[in-house]
């Protein structure tokens, strides 16, 4: 069943599948952020309770659930690297890392400034925003655990434990301001039933969902990319593709 | 598979179901003090048999009642009253509210409390719910018509 996977364990192999995606995530990036935001920051209309201000959420909910998104994305990628030892899921985990702490910041700073002529603070202890700052921590931490090791298999052993242990943060975002009574509001679109935003404001975030889904896929492809260049410097693969790049 | 890897696969499975089991288990533990606020029925009442006391520092947060914000002309002076399912909580306030602060509005107090049902806040925070909607939209399905804060008209001028 798995067996269509199995050569892509090359780096040599999953490389060559990165440079076959990039271009689609890319492109597909710039198109669904395009129209995503210019609709939802322009054309929507204004939310009844919070005017224009409301309109940061198309900034704001993508960030946020990309933010988990990645995470996902990065703790599957330790578990195969660590159980399989494929050596491009190391790989992998140390590539997501900084794109997914970029947009758990995005998604804080972001709500913060929401927050502030809304809710009147910038910041509260509450479940849901403690719990993301966590996230940004795992994720910075991840990162300085690939680091700190000499020798990059200890490191990304190292990384990739942090990160599946890491994973339980998730459901407890998700569902904190379920378990506990919080400042922010419940989920809007990410729960069973019908989402209670209105479809000609709902649209325009599902696409810059989307839209920002595929940058982030890109950036962390482009980075897994650069990443395998590094570790495989001196592997026949990488020289022959250099050589190829010199020729031509 | 081979035995090596099924190994690694029940080892690291059980480091995350354990991992999840105990800070599942700590949060259970942990859950009512990470609820932001009590609600005036908790605070009237108690919350698990335990009853905040007088004095004490804390967060409520409730539905602003209706007819009930009086303000001061000549400060900024507020009071209102706090409701959820059961009991009332009275807060009184001296200083800005935020821009979404309405009657009929979920809102979070942070004060201390002076008597069984009377809070004295030092910053009162807006709570707005998760639905979003055009304000036509708004006006013909709950019949809201919200408007700004500075143009509103309370009912009761202290």
């Amino acid at each position: 069943m798995w067996k269509w996977l199995h050569p892509y364990a090359k780096t040599e192999r999953a490389f060559a599948l990165c440079s076959k995606l990039l271009p689609w995530c890319w492109g597909g990036a710039a198109l669904g952020l395009a129209i995503g935001l210019v609709w939802g920051l322009a054309f929507a209309p204004a939310d009844y309770q919070q005017g224009d201000s409301f309109r940061i959420i198309y900034l704001h909910v993508p960030s946020a659930i990309l933010s988990m998104g990645a995470y996902s994305g990065m703790a599957i990628a330790a578990f195969i690297g660590l159980v399989w030892q494929i050596r491009s899921a190391d790989m992998a985990v140390a590539a997501i890392a900084p794109v997914g702490a970029v947009v758990t910041f995005v998604a804080l700073f972001t709500g913060a400034a929401w927050g502030k002529p809304m809710w009147g603070t910038w910041w509260v202890w509450d479940a849901r925003l403690t719990s993301e700052l966590i996230l940004l921590f795992l994720y910075l931490g991840v990162m300085a655990l690939y680091q700190s090791f000499e020798d990059k298999q200890q490191g990304a052993k190292a990384a990739g434990i942090l990160a599946l242990v890491g994973v339980v943060n998730l459901p407890i975002i998700h569902y904190s301001v379920e378990w506990w009574n919080t400042l922010h509001q419940g989920a809007t679109i990410t729960k069973f039933g019908k989402p209670s935003i209105a479809p000609e404001m709902l649209w325009p975030l599902l696409i810059s969902i989307v839209g920002l889904g595929l940058l982030v896929a890109a950036l962390s492809l482009y980075r897994l990319q650069s990443e395998m260049i590094r570790r495989e410097m001196h592997r026949p693969w990488v020289q022959a593709m250099y050589r190829q790049q010199e020729g031509q | 598979m081979n035995p090596r890897r099924k190994q690694r696969l029940v080892a690291f499975s059980a480091v995350i179901l354990v991992v999840g089991g105990a800070i599942g288990l700590m949060l259970y533990a942990l859950g009512q003090n990470i609820d932001l606020f009590y609600t005036p029925t908790e605070l009237v009442e108690g919350k698990k048999g335990v009853k905040p006391q007088v004095g004490q520092r804390l967060r409520i947060g409730g539905m602003v009642v209706p007819g009930s914000v009086k303000r001061v002309d000549d400060s900024l002076a507020v009071s209102f009253d706090l409701v959820d399912t059961g009991p009332v909580v009275t807060v009184s306030y001296q200083g800005i509210l935020p821009d979404l602060f309405r009657e009929g509005q979920g809102i979070v107090a942070t004060g201390v409390l002076t008597a069984a049902n009377h809070i004295e806040a030092e910053e009162v925070l807006a709570k707005h719910d998760e639905e979003y909607m055009p304000p036509e939209l708004a006006e013909a399905m709950k019949g809201i018509k919200h408007v700004k804060p500075s143009e509103a008209v309370y009912g009761d001028k202290g």
